[in-house]
């Protein structure tokens, strides 16, 4: 039975005037121990589709399962690395780790949780900085830190959500090196987003382009890489079974979109939520506000593309 | 000059400095003044009449506002009666009054907030009574308190009551004004928590008492302060209104007694008083919340 499971599910946000599918049909099974990335053009349902497996976010039909069960609700076997780290910025980082370890091994000793904390921070290089808060640190240290976070739970799959795309190259490179090396040590199954396809064939088993299909995505045939291990990036460049398999990835993707020829709606997620205005703080209009209001939600384009 | 001016950074001393004067000028020639005249009266002795001239005859000047005052400034904690009282002993009075309303203010308040924020049926319930109680004034507050505590008396060894119902009725209504700026913005800044953060709190299975205080309350902090700021200033605005309806010594009790007792330059005193707490309370939170907002 394979760890996890989609099978034939599909999901869309908004009601009558304004529904938009998003995924459909999607099927996805993840063996213990594998390596699988899935790519994606940005905005294409890569993260609704991560979290269907996460429990943040429900199918409309169809279903997600972990070791046969049903998926309902997010859990510590399902560790999800956020695509914008999303580390507490009032807590430094051993805070932050230990805020998921305290709560995942409670039967533990006080001892226990401070050791296994410290364990997960210097698997990811950060001692030096245990006591920083998260404002401190770099965007690498940053994304390192949430990786230790969601490690020390030590899950039964590891979701990682575009993990490094904030990051700038040459960073990126090291932490791709870094996580390959720990997964290679510790033998979890991963799940990772990108919308990188030499990040997607360095570091996978499988890739599976996530298709921008119109009106809603879904996953086209896997390519299997059987590239040795360790993969040097420099070799890679010019190994010729890497090149075909990445030719043969780009076009699968570019096609798709050539296929589809799709409306493609592309949500601008720029520096995010605005600033409250409180000039209105002691009216009626104020109390009946709904939630925070982000830049994104005013900036919605509708981009025709032709490729 | 304004070379000079510049370079000293002088102009944020003596602009406030200019209008400062100014208003005084205008004090000045508002306000009464004390015209002596001689006469001759029944029985032939000259004596010296004193009339008070002006605009607004009895409003002292600048100067006499000081003269009068000058004791209470120099010796601002010196205890000469009940009524009688260096200002700063007056104020301190004043002060802790505002501290036990206020604090039972943030007490009720912020958990109010929070069920505001966290809770659409509870806002929904609930939000249009706290829109009409809001704007409530003190002074409308205060009988109501009277009543509701009527039956309140704690008497001390020797029989003399130390907390009776005009005390209750007291804090009941600076509690009552102050808690609103406190409610809304909790309120707010739990709305606003990132839904980042809140689905962190899910993939990690926090639990609810956990989310609450190491996600939501920490989010929300820098508007609570917010909110803290602006019900003190109210706490300390509504304190005149609750002394002088009570009677309690304050600065506000001595400022109603003052104008009883026909000491207009005491009212004067006062209202400088009220004024600068005031300003160095807000500025006090505003240091305080600024420490939360970078946080
Ligand atoms: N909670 C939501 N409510 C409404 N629409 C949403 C919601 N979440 C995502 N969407 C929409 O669904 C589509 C896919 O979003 P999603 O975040 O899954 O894409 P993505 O591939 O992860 O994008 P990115 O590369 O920017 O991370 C977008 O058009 C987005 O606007
Ligand atoms: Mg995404």
């Amino acid at each position: 039975m394979p760890l996890i499971e989609i099978k034939n599910a599909s999901k869309g946000y908004g009601y009558n005037g304004n529904r938009s599918e998003v995924l459909k049909d999607i099927n996805l099974s993840l063996e213990e121990g594998e390596f699988v990335v899935i790519v994606g053009y940005s905005g294409s349902g890569k993260s609704t589709l991560i979290n269907l497996i996460s429990g943040l976010v429900k199918p409309d039909s169809g279903e997600a399962t972990i070791e046969g069960k049903k998926i309902t609700e997010p859990g510590p076997d399902r560790g999800l690395v956020f695509q914008n780290y999303s580390l507490l910025p009032w807590l430094n980082v051993t805070e932050n780790i230990a805020l998921a370890v305290d709560e995942v091994f409670k039967d533990w000793t006080k001892e226990q949780r401070k050791e296994h904390v410290k364990k997960y921070i210097d698997m990811v290089k950060l001692t030096p900085a245990a006591h920083k808060l998260p404002k401190e640190l770099s965007g690498g240290m940053r994304q390192r830190v949430s990786v230790a976070r969601t490690l020390a739970m030590m899950p039964k799959v590891l979701l990682l959500d575009e993990p490094l795309s904030a990051l700038d190259a040459l960073t990126r490179a090291t932490i791709q090196d870094e996580i390959s090396e720990i997964w290679r040590e510790n033998l979890t199954t991963v799940l990772w987003i990108t919308n990188d396809p030499d990040e997607a064939l360095l570091l996978a088993d499988r890739v599976i382009p996530l298709l921008p299909t119109s009106p809603a995505a879904t996953l086209g045939e896997p390519i299997l890489v059987d590239l040795e291990r360790p993969r040097d990036r420099k070799t890679l460049n010019h190994d010729p079974k890497f090149k075909k398999l990445r030719a043969q990835l780009i076009n699968t993707l570019l096609d798709a979109k050539g296929k589809s020829k799709s409306k493609t709606s592309v949500k601008l997620s720029l520096p995010d939520i605005l600033p409250e205005d409180l000039t209105t703080v002691n009216s009626l209009e104020f109390l009946n506000r709904r939630g925070p209001k982000r830049r994104s939600d005013n900036k919605r384009e509708e981009v025709e593309v032709a490729v | 000059m304004q070379h000079l001016l510049h370079k000293y950074k002088l102009d944020a001393l003596f602009l406030p400095l200019a209008a400062i004067l100014v208003t005084c000028l205008f004090w000045y020639l508002v306000a009464g003044k004390s015209v002596i005249t001689e006469k001759v009266d029944d029985f032939g002795d000259k004596i010296k009449v004193t009339k008070r001239e002006g605009l607004s005859a009895d409003l002292p000047t600048p100067v006499e506002t000081w003269t009068a005052s000058k004791l209470y400034i120099t010796e601002p904690f010196a205890k000469r009666g009940e009524l009688d009282q260096g200002i700063l002993r007056f104020t301190w009075e004043s002060l802790v009054l505002v501290a036990q309303g206020y604090a039972i203010a943030l007490i009720i308040g912020t958990p109010i907030g929070f069920f505001l924020g966290l809770s659409k049926k509870f806002t929904m319930a609930f939000d249009p009574l706290i829109q009409v109680l809001r704007p409530v004034s003190p002074l409308a507050w205060l009988p109501l308190g009277m009543i509701l505590f009527s039956g309140v008396k704690i008497v001390n060894g020797d029989g003399r009551t130390t907390f009776g119902a005009s005390d209750a009725a007291a804090l009941f209504t600076i509690a009552v004004c102050a808690m609103w700026p406190t409610v809304m913005n909790t309120a707010v800044g739990v709305r606003a928590v990132p839904v980042d953060y809140l689905n962190v709190a899910k993939v990690l299975k926090l639990s609810k008492w956990k989310t609450l205080w190491k996600v939501l309350v920490p989010a929300t902090l820098p508007y609570m302060f917010t909110g803290f700021r602006l019900s003190l200033g109210i706490a300390w605005l509504v304190i005149v209104a609750v002394e002088m309806l009570t009677g309690r010594p304050g600065v506000g009790g001595f400022l109603w007694q003052q104008y009883n007792a026909n000491s207009y330059a005491h009212i004067i005193l006062c209202i400088l008083t009220i004024g600068v707490i005031g300003y160095i309370l807000d500025r006090l939170m505003s240091v305080i919340e600024g420490r939360f907002k970078t946080a």
